[in-house]
């Protein structure tokens, strides 16, 4: 036992001195990342954490910025709020100059309230929650809002004429179904749809949806939207098949990994329409490029996350640049410096071209659709 | 049509529960302890259902018995390791507190071992769904199963507490533990018997429970576990025909709230009407009342 114990002391401090000699201290950027990669919504984290390494080592092929490498150190929060505070103090006795994350909404809100006191500089890739990067004018946002996406839905659903009844089944526990489903409600007042159904589920209930398809399928809806993550959705999926109701499908950026769902059968996704600002099948360089080696390193097709991920890199990059960062800066007047770069920045993303941020931190870009079509997501 | 629908529903779910609810009312009735491990241990049913359906692909009623084994095994080492020592504690309290680390303690072991991501189970029933009135009334073949089973259950149990000279025994003890010991009953023996048999029933309720939703994680049995409870409670703690008809009513109301009064509110409503039994009925539907003689 002592020897275990001696041997496992001397495997640390070679670790230890290793990592110091490989990157000494202010050297590099230090970027953090805080998601579930493990868990009910790992599905998110893993996509993002992938893509960040993978921009991170783009980068430092590439020279770095401002002639300094940027070192990658993501953590796990199994998408739960307090364990994700816990990460972030870990990732703050790393050294962390800029946290890329948290990736969900409600963990998100809780790390940024700790960021805002800390004058850490916070740009979540995929927490879509309002209040995700309301604590401080430290903390911005690549994807879109949920505000943005109920209304965007709406508008979506309406100028296409995908329904005339459209339900709606949300969680009501969660803060950024909610939130989307608020706001798709207030625009669905000026679209010629009629919402026939809101349905609710909670955390504590998301196992049986028979109650809400049911009155779904009584109120006549022809669309159901789905604000929710893509689990609780493969089992509405599976629930609605087994009770022969089969109308249109409409989710947002959280049914975005529906099709990776163990044991679901994915024909019954066939047709799920979702709205998302990234689709793997674009054929622009920058998105073939990404999809490529996406797929070589992790053997699947990138979902919205991952594109959100890696778009958060490149938004550092070019904020650091345009600030004239070095890594000897401490997070505070770093994340100051960023602060004043980040709205006069323009970024063309995997998610938007022509990406800018103005005072109220938001990203501006276009929401594309998407249907899952054999299996793989398609452009509408 | 709906209302069919829904009361089906509401009776296959409540069935659920009533299975579980026995497992709580049967430990509370003989060794005067809240077992809140119980809903933890459905949960350990579901996984080694699923562990040996997918591990070996053996028939799914094999893997039902497996689980039941399992689960069973596991019924009685948590009596033996954990309460046994604290039964003669001097606060009941020791042996609540304990119940309540046990079902963390299965919660963590099963995370560690199988990750936290639900799994998606496949249903262990092979009966077909039936089709009723043109497809307009569809029952599944979950919901009978588990109705039937749950009925089956009942008249079995009853008669082996009636019948049998263990069920006697339990009665026995459920009446006075010091009498019954006197009586030449072996205590500890008759409350390792409760416990095996709660805990193979909740075994079957978890893989009821995971075949009709089909997702299982960690943490599945804790929400099922705490309804079941409050249907125990409900029917009258301690009484077998008072969980059953507990767990069935509040399958009901949870299932009809959901639809007619609001989706947002159906746990709400749950536990609304638990308050309000025991406003009336202070020990529940069946619950006898309990002279103390001074």
């Amino acid at each position: 036992m002592k020897k275990l114990i001696r041997f496992a002391s001397i495997a640390c401090a070679s670790a230890m001195l290793f990592s110091t000699t490989a990157f000494a201290e202010g050297e590099t950027f230090k970027i953090g990342s805080i998601g579930p990669m493990t868990g009910a919504a790992a599905t998110y984290g893993n996509a993002v954490m992938n893509a960040i390494q993978l921009a991170v080592d783009e980068v430092n092929e590439a020279g770095g910025v401002n002639g300094a490498m940027l070192e990658f150190n993501p953590q796990d929060d199994e998408n739960d709020a307090e364990k994700s505070v816990n990460a972030y103090n870990t990732l703050k006795d790393w050294g962390m100059q800029m946290l890329l994350g948290t990736v969900t909404s409600a963990p998100c809100i809780a790390v940024s309230a700790e960021a805002a006191n800390d004058n850490m500089f916070l740009l979540t890739p995929s927490g879509s929650a309002v209040e995700c990067i309301a604590a401080g004018d430290n903390a911005f946002r690549v994807c879109f809002s949920d505000p943005d996406q109920g209304t965007a839905s709406a508008k979506y659903i309406g100028e296409n004429k995908l329904a005339e009844k459209v339900a709606v089944i949300y969680d009501s526990s969660d803060v950024y179904s909610a939130g989307i489903y608020a706001t798709f409600q207030a625009e669905a007042a000026n679209q010629p749809f009629e919402i026939v159904a809101a349905e609710a589920f909670t955390a504590d209930s998301k196992t049986d949806f028979s109650v809400q398809l049911q009155k779904a399928k009584d109120a006549g809806a022809d669309l159901v939207y789905m604000p929710i993550y893509y689990n609780e959705a493969s089992l509405i999926l599976t629930q609605a098949d087994a009770m022969g109701f089969a109308p249109k499908w409409f989710g947002v950026d959280g049914m975005d990994g529906i099709l990776t769902v163990e044991g679901f059968d994915t024909a019954l996704a066939e047709g799920l329409m979702l709205l998302t600002p990234f689709s793997a099948d674009a054929q622009d360089d920058l998105t073939k490029n990404f999809v490529t080696k996406y797929e070589e390193l992790y053997g699947e097709e990138p979902i919205q996350f991952a594109a959100d991920a890696y778009d958060g890199v490149y938004i550092i990059k070019a904020a650091l640049e345009k600030a004239g960062a070095t890594p000897d800066m401490d997070a505070s007047a770093l994340c100051d410096a960023l602060k004043a770069a980040m709205t006069e920045i323009t970024v063309d993303g995997l998610t938007g071209a022509g990406m800018t941020w103005d005072e109220t931190r938001e990203p501006s870009k276009e929401p594309k659709a998407v249907v899952i079509q054999d299996g793989v997501y398609v452009g509408m | 049509m709906s209302f069919l629908s829904y009361l089906i529903n509401g009776l296959s779910l409540g069935s659920v529960y009533a299975i579980i609810a026995l497992g709580y009312t049967m430990v509370y009735g003989i060794a005067k302890m809240l077992n809140f491990a119980h809903g933890d241990v459905i949960m350990v049913g579901g996984y080694a259902a699923l562990t040996m359906m997918l591990a070996t692909g053996t028939n799914p009623l094999i893997a039902v018995v497996v689980a039941i084994v399992v689960c069973t095994v596991l019924g009685v080492v948590i009596e033996r390791i954990a309460y046994r020592p604290l039964r003669e504690a001097a606060s009941p309290l020791a042996v609540l507190i304990t119940a309540i680390g046990v079902s963390y303690f299965l919660q963590n072991i099963v995370l560690l071992i199988f990750g936290s991501s639900p799994k998606n189970f496949q249903s262990v029933v092979l009966l077909p769904d039936l089709k009723l009135a043109g497809g307009a009334l569809i029952i599944t073949g979950e919901a009978i199963v588990t109705i039937i089973s749950c009925i089956v259950i009942m008249i079995v149990l009853t008669a082996f507490i009636n019948k049998t000279k263990a069920g006697q025994a339990m009665l026995a003890v459920s009446e006075d533990k010091g009498a019954a010991r006197l009586m030449g009953i072996n205590v500890d023996r008759t409350i390792a018997l409760t416990f095996a048999i709660g805990s193979g029933l909740a075994a079957l309720a978890g893989v009821l429970l995971c075949s009709a939703y089909p997702s299982l994680s960690p943490y599945t049995g804790s929400m099922p576990g705490i309804k079941a409870f409050v249907a125990a409670v409900f029917g009258g703690i301690g009484s077998i025909p008072g969980a059953m008809v507990g767990g069935i009513l509040l399958g009901i109301i949870e299932i009809l709230g959901k639809a007619y009064i609001s989706s947002q509110l159906a746990d709400a409503i749950v536990f609304a009407v638990l308050i309000v039994v025991l406003l009336v009925k202070p020990t529940g539907l069946f619950g006898k009342k309990i002279q103390e003689k001074v």
